[in-house]
């Protein structure tokens, strides 16, 4: 199956060094990439415990430049953007005109009248048509850039220590950005990533993604794929398009309130001010289960609403995950039951984020 | 790695039985050497109750991952007469020794004529290629 799906999939730089390594290789998002090397649980815990490097390549970039290029993304992005300084970084939401999330993004601040904007790979080829399709009236050119850049996210306690002696110079703080050399290749570090670990992301032109690799691996850095990186998102309740995010739902419902400034007037915030003054319907919650069971993804809860993110927690030892709940349900502590393929699971709604450093 | 023991008999969906040489009427279950790597590290184990009728071909357990879950086909048809208890706290045995301490019910089966149906090792590993 893999062997004939490959024909059509894209492959990333770094390819080769994942078979060498001894990927389990899965199609995701139009893409051939590693789902795990050594096993799930033991890169989950490597990067909780030390530092593991994930090849994410498959995401995204899209480049807004010109003099109108903060008026654009602040029309277009949920947060607010004139606040990203030069060297900056900003997580928000692209949203349709009725609030629909179409994506969540980080855009970087490369300079003055320069942005990088990482798209999720499933939503690229989308918000770029969106993002055009809004761009009459702007002094503004996109370029989609996603050929131009390898990403590797760089992950764990000791990340930063494993990676300042490959760097020429300073390593960015949380949600700033640098321009270094690592292990010799130019590449934009950012101070941002996906798993509730200090650390970076790097963007890189594709040639140079394998001695970057190849420098991490001989440093000591744990190859980490897609599985770890889903069940360390999950365990500090990060949001991924298509699970829990959705064209259907809005940033309020699904708790992304903190990064909508409705003031700013972005597609869709009237829509926003309108959902955050009337109060959700239902509003996406972390749990976890207080007995056996893994919740999975669309398993229903008992009485309304849906898992949409579900995992056993490697760090927890438990099934946990995020699901839509009525707001009457949405407390902290409140008891639910999850349907787990016709056995009822007992859980209950927690703070966010469901793994904390230090218990 | 892989590994397929002789005296197992296999059901093409990646499970095996064994028959207690001096008890004939009752087997052990359990999943192979491949259905775990597929798998991956297994993290929880859902058994039957003790008394559950299962049905050759049919799943009568789930099995999970931290990425997925699988149900578990019955080799044979028969009542459960006891389960690896073992496994609720270390499902990781299903990984480690997939043939020994990863044995998942015992069953006693109802009818012998169904063994014919079922592959040995040659013909399973065999169908895996």
């Amino acid at each position: 199956m893999a062997a004939a799906a490959s024909e059509t999939l894209r492959r990333t730089a770094l390819f080769d060094r994942h078979v060498a390594a001894g990927a389990r290789l899965v199609p995701f998002a139009g893409w051939e990439m590693p789902v795990q090397y050594a096993g799930v649980r033991e890169e989950h815990l490597a990067v909780r415990s030390r530092a593991g490097v994930f090849d994410v390549s498959h995401m995204g970039e899209v480049e807004t430049r010109g003099p109108g290029a903060l008026a654009f993304l602040q029309r277009m992005l949920s947060n607010d953007v004139s606040t990203i300084a030069p060297g900056g970084a900003q997580y928000g939401v692209l949203c349709r005109e009725d609030g629909g999330v179409l994506d969540d993004l980080f855009t970087y601040r490369l300079a003055d009248d320069r942005y990088l904007t990482v798209t999720n790979a499933a939503n690229h080829a989308k918000d770029l048509a969106w993002l055009r399709a809004h761009a009459a009236g702007f002094e503004v050119e996109l370029a989609d850039r996603l050929d131009d850049y390898a990403m590797l996210a760089v992950q764990g306690p000791q990340a930063r220590a494993l990676l300042a002696p490959l760097t020429d110079g300073e390593l960015p703080a949380r949600f700033r950005t640098a321009e270094l050399t690592v292990a010799g290749v130019p590449a934009l570090v950012c101070g941002t990533g996906y798993t509730g670990e200090d650390g970076v992301e790097l963007l890189c032109a594709p040639g140079g993604a394998g001695p970057i690799w190849d420098a991490l691996l001989a440093a000591g850095v744990t190859p980490a794929g897609l599985a770890a990186r889903d069940t360390l998102w999950l365990e500090v309740c990060y949001h991924l398009y298509g699970n829990d995010l959705m064209e259907s739902r809005g940033p309020i419902e699904a708790g992304l309130g903190w990064c909508c400034k409705e003031a700013t007037g972005f597609v869709g915030s009237a829509a926003v001010a309108a959902a955050r003054a009337a109060g959700p319907a239902e509003k996406l919650v972390p749990f976890e289960l207080t007995g056996p069971g893994i919740p999975r993804q669309g398993n229903p809860v008992v009485g309304g609403g849906e898992v949409t993110s579900g995992t056993f927690s490697p760090s927890l030892e438990r099934g946990v995950g995020m699901a839509y709940v009525p707001a009457a349900r949405a407390a902290v502590g409140t008891e639910l039951e999850i349907d787990v393929r016709g056995k009822h699971r007992a859980a209950v709604v927690k703070d966010k984020p469901l793994y904390r450093k230090d218990g | 790695m892989a590994d397929y023991p002789q005296d197992l008999l296999y059901h093409p969906e990646h499970d095996w039985a064994r028959i207690d040489p001096t008890h004939p009427e009752i087997a052990t279950f359990g999943i192979t050497w491949y259905a775990q790597d597929s798998l991956g590290e297994v993290v929880f184990f859902d058994p039957p109750e003790v008394g559950t009728q299962v049905r050759q071909g049919e799943s009568y357990a789930e099995v999970e991952s931290v990425k997925a879950v699988s149900d578990v086909i019955a080799p044979l048809s028969g009542e459960v007469v006891e389960v690896n208890g073992a496994l609720g706290d270390a499902s990781e045995k299903i990984n480690e020794d997939p043939y020994g301490d990863g044995w998942m019910v015992k069953v006693r089966c109802s009818d012998p004529s169904e063994r014919d149906a079922l592959l040995d090792a040659d013909a399973y590993a065999a169908q895996l290629d």
